[in-house]
């Protein structure tokens, strides 16, 4: 009959880094255990990109000039690296939404209202999220497998192309959690969470030859953030269509996508943290 | 020695609203305050500024010893909110809920697991414990959200109308919990709409309009300002209440507002303040019978907390409406010619 006022032992205020890897995993696991009970959510994630892969390479595949061959096999090596970029930032779009929703539901004012790490609750939500990416990843790896694309530099380059892939994944889901603070609700973090991402996905190497744009558009692709990680995966798999420029960014791309991903996670986790304590529904 | 919960001069504005216009508290330890008052007149936004969720624009706030402004997360390990609205995760379990929020206190995860149980137990959960909380009822939810308050028993507690959508035994079974949890030294903060429930739980009671607090005491206190005995007589037929209020005319109490006879007509329900007690109310009936008037139901009443609630909320808001210039006629005028109308 006390159970309600027997003392509790916490271990006590722990503070600093430890905590914040505790509380950050704890929250990780509370939306991994979430996303599990939502499969539909996790099946759409993993049916765009499949969609998008089948599209473009069957739609586009014939009449896109890569490396100076109109054939749709090299037109297929050469968009993998794309629809790879683009579904690590799509899935972002997940962060915003499911950080607006808690706030909706009134979870994220319990959150603050326990003595937890600044930035646990959107650390917490953007790792879920990797993971949910990473997953994403790997089945789309296998169907670009089946459709004839190849990895021609040996596995240990791919992975690290794969590793950057993830490391912009976990930066735009930065973007993906401020964007989720600042609008009323999960619809709007949403739409809101994507429309951004059309022409920062499209104004690049993504999907075409960037080299071919005309020359202010060209320069905006050639200094996208995610040109540079297009790049550097086409560079890492060995895949056709690398650009020749002489931008910095398409000079260097792996240097250019960590520099491009650490910069917008210090940038936009900074917000978001700042957002998170005085955001309100 | 200012209180467990101590607040000066809170303002906190929205835009034009101005939902708290100087607010000023404070519970001593070990006490409940119960914060009453109409929808929209501040509680949640007094609760959430008390609770680090939200930034007063001026004033300031004292919890446990802690300042809420200066130190917020030291004031966060001292406290246990269960907010207006079930904030449960609706895809975790009930005991995942628990068991998160355990550990977000910073306790192992063994002894997070222990408390989540005994939570569950102890707020009859224990049957629902491994569904997910989107399978719960409203009430079900409610209770798991006032569990995931006291995962810590934390000294200083904030319940933002606890008993809202609870049926009367799970109602029964929160007080007992909050009875207990006092009597274990825990201060808490109650807002409610059920004033029987503020009379029955809280030493102190503040009610609150417009932002600001309009009255404070005890329960006790607060019923003597309002006023003293009432006789209330329900008439047999609509003809007699003519009759009937002639009679309780003469033994209304004189004085400006009372000693009126207020006549509910629909329920054929008669009142006037008194004085005098049983004796009275013996005399009452014999003048009645001698003027033929049947009554179905007499009795002596004595203020409520929703009498004093009323009251005060309702002189309140006329007031408000006159400073606005938008009520001509003054609050006593306007009372009457309501009840004039209802005759
Ligand atoms: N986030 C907000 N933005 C704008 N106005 C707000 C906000 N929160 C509260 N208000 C306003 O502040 C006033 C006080 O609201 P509050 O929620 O504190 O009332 P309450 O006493 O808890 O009412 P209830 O009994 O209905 O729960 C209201 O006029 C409300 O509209
Ligand atoms: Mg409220």
């Amino acid at each position: 009959m006390t159970a309600v006022t027997d003392a509790v032992t916490t271990t006590g205020p722990r503070g600093g880094i430890s905590q914040s890897v505790t509380d950050s995993l704890v929250v990780a696991k509370r939306n991994l255990i979430r996303m599990s009970r939502i499969p539909e959510m996790v099946i759409f994630g993993l049916i765009q990109p499949i969609m998008f892969v089948v599209l473009f390479s069957y739609v586009f595949g014939g009449s896109m000039n890569i490396g100076g061959t109109t054939s749709p096999s090299v037109y297929r090596e050469f968009l993998m690296a794309g629809i790879f970029a683009q579904t690590v930032t799509f899935a972002t779009a997940g962060a915003g939404a499911g950080i607006a929703d808690d706030m909706h539901k009134g979870l994220i004012d319990r959150f603050r209202a326990l003595p937890m790490a600044r930035g646990a609750v959107l650390t917490g939500r953007t790792l879920a999220d990797l993971v949910q990416t990473a997953l994403t990843v790997v089945v789309l790896a296998i169907v670009a497998l089946l459709v004839g694309w190849r990895v021609h530099n040996g596995i240990p380059k791919a992975l690290a192309a794969f590793a950057l892939l993830l490391l912009l994944g976990y930066a735009f889901s930065w973007i993906g959690a401020l964007i989720g603070l600042s609008v009323r609700t999960p619809e709007a973090a949403t739409s809101g969470g994507l429309i951004w991402l059309f022409p920062v996905t499209f104004i690049s190497n993504a999907f075409v030859d960037s080299s071919k744009m005309t020359p202010w558009l060209r320069h905006i692709a050639e200094w996208n953030p995610f040109s540079a990680t297009v790049q550097a995966c086409r560079e890492l798999f060995g895949n056709p269509g690398v650009s020749p420029s002489d931008a910095w960014p398409m000079q260097h791309p792996v240097w250019a996508s960590i520099i491009w991903s650490v910069l917008i996670i210090l940038v936009f986790r900074t917000l978001a943290v700042r957002k998170y304590r005085s955001a309100t529904a | 020695m200012p209180g467990a919960i101590h607040a000066e001069g809170l303002v906190k504005t929205f835009g034009d609203v101005r939902a708290l216009d100087g607010v000023d508290l404070d519970v001593p330890e070990g006490t409940v305050l119960g914060l009453l008052g109409p929808n929209g007149a501040g509680k949640t936004t007094t609760v959430r500024v008390l609770t680090t969720l939200l930034q007063p624009d001026s004033g300031k706030a004292v919890v446990a010893g802690i300042d809420v402004l200066k130190h917020p997360n030291e004031v966060r390990r001292s406290i246990g909110l269960s907010g207006q609205f079930a904030a449960v995760d609706e895809y975790l379990t009930g005991r995942e809920n628990l068991q998160m929020v355990g550990r977000l206190y910073q306790m192992n995860a063994k002894a997070a697991k222990k408390r989540a149980d005994e939570l569950l137990e102890r707020f009859n959960l224990a049957d629902a414990a491994d569904r997910t909380a989107k399978t719960y009822s409203g009430g079900m939810r409610r209770r798991l959200d006032l569990a995931a308050a006291l995962v810590v028993s934390p000294p200083v507690m904030f319940m933002d109308e606890p008993t809202t959508g609870l049926d009367p035994r799970n109602r029964q079974a929160l007080w007992g919990i909050i009875q207990e949890l006092v009597a274990g030294g825990t201060t808490l903060l109650l807002t409610t709409q059920y004033l029987e429930e503020a009379d029955h739980l809280a030493h102190d009671i503040c009610v609150v309009d417009h932002g600001r607090v309009i009255a404070r005491g005890t329960s006790d206190q607060l019923k003597a300002q309002t006023g003293g005995e009432r006789v209330e007589v329900v008439v047999h037929d609509h003809e007699m209440i003519a009759p009937a209020r002639d009679v309780l005319g003469r033994y209304g109490l004189s004085g400006i507002g009372h000693g009126e006879v207020t006549v509910e007509e629909h329920t054929r329900k008669l009142t006037v303040p008194v004085t005098g007690g049983a004796k009275l109310l013996a005399e009452v009936i014999r003048d009645l019978d001698a003027r033929g008037v049947e009554i179905d139901d007499i009795g002596l009443r004595r203020p409520t907390l929703d009498d004093v609630f009323i009251s005060l909320t309702g002189h309140a808001a006329e007031r408000a409406e006159d400073e606005n210039g938008e009520a001509p006629t003054d609050a006593k005028d306007r009372r009457k010619s309501r009840k004039e109308a209802a005759k």
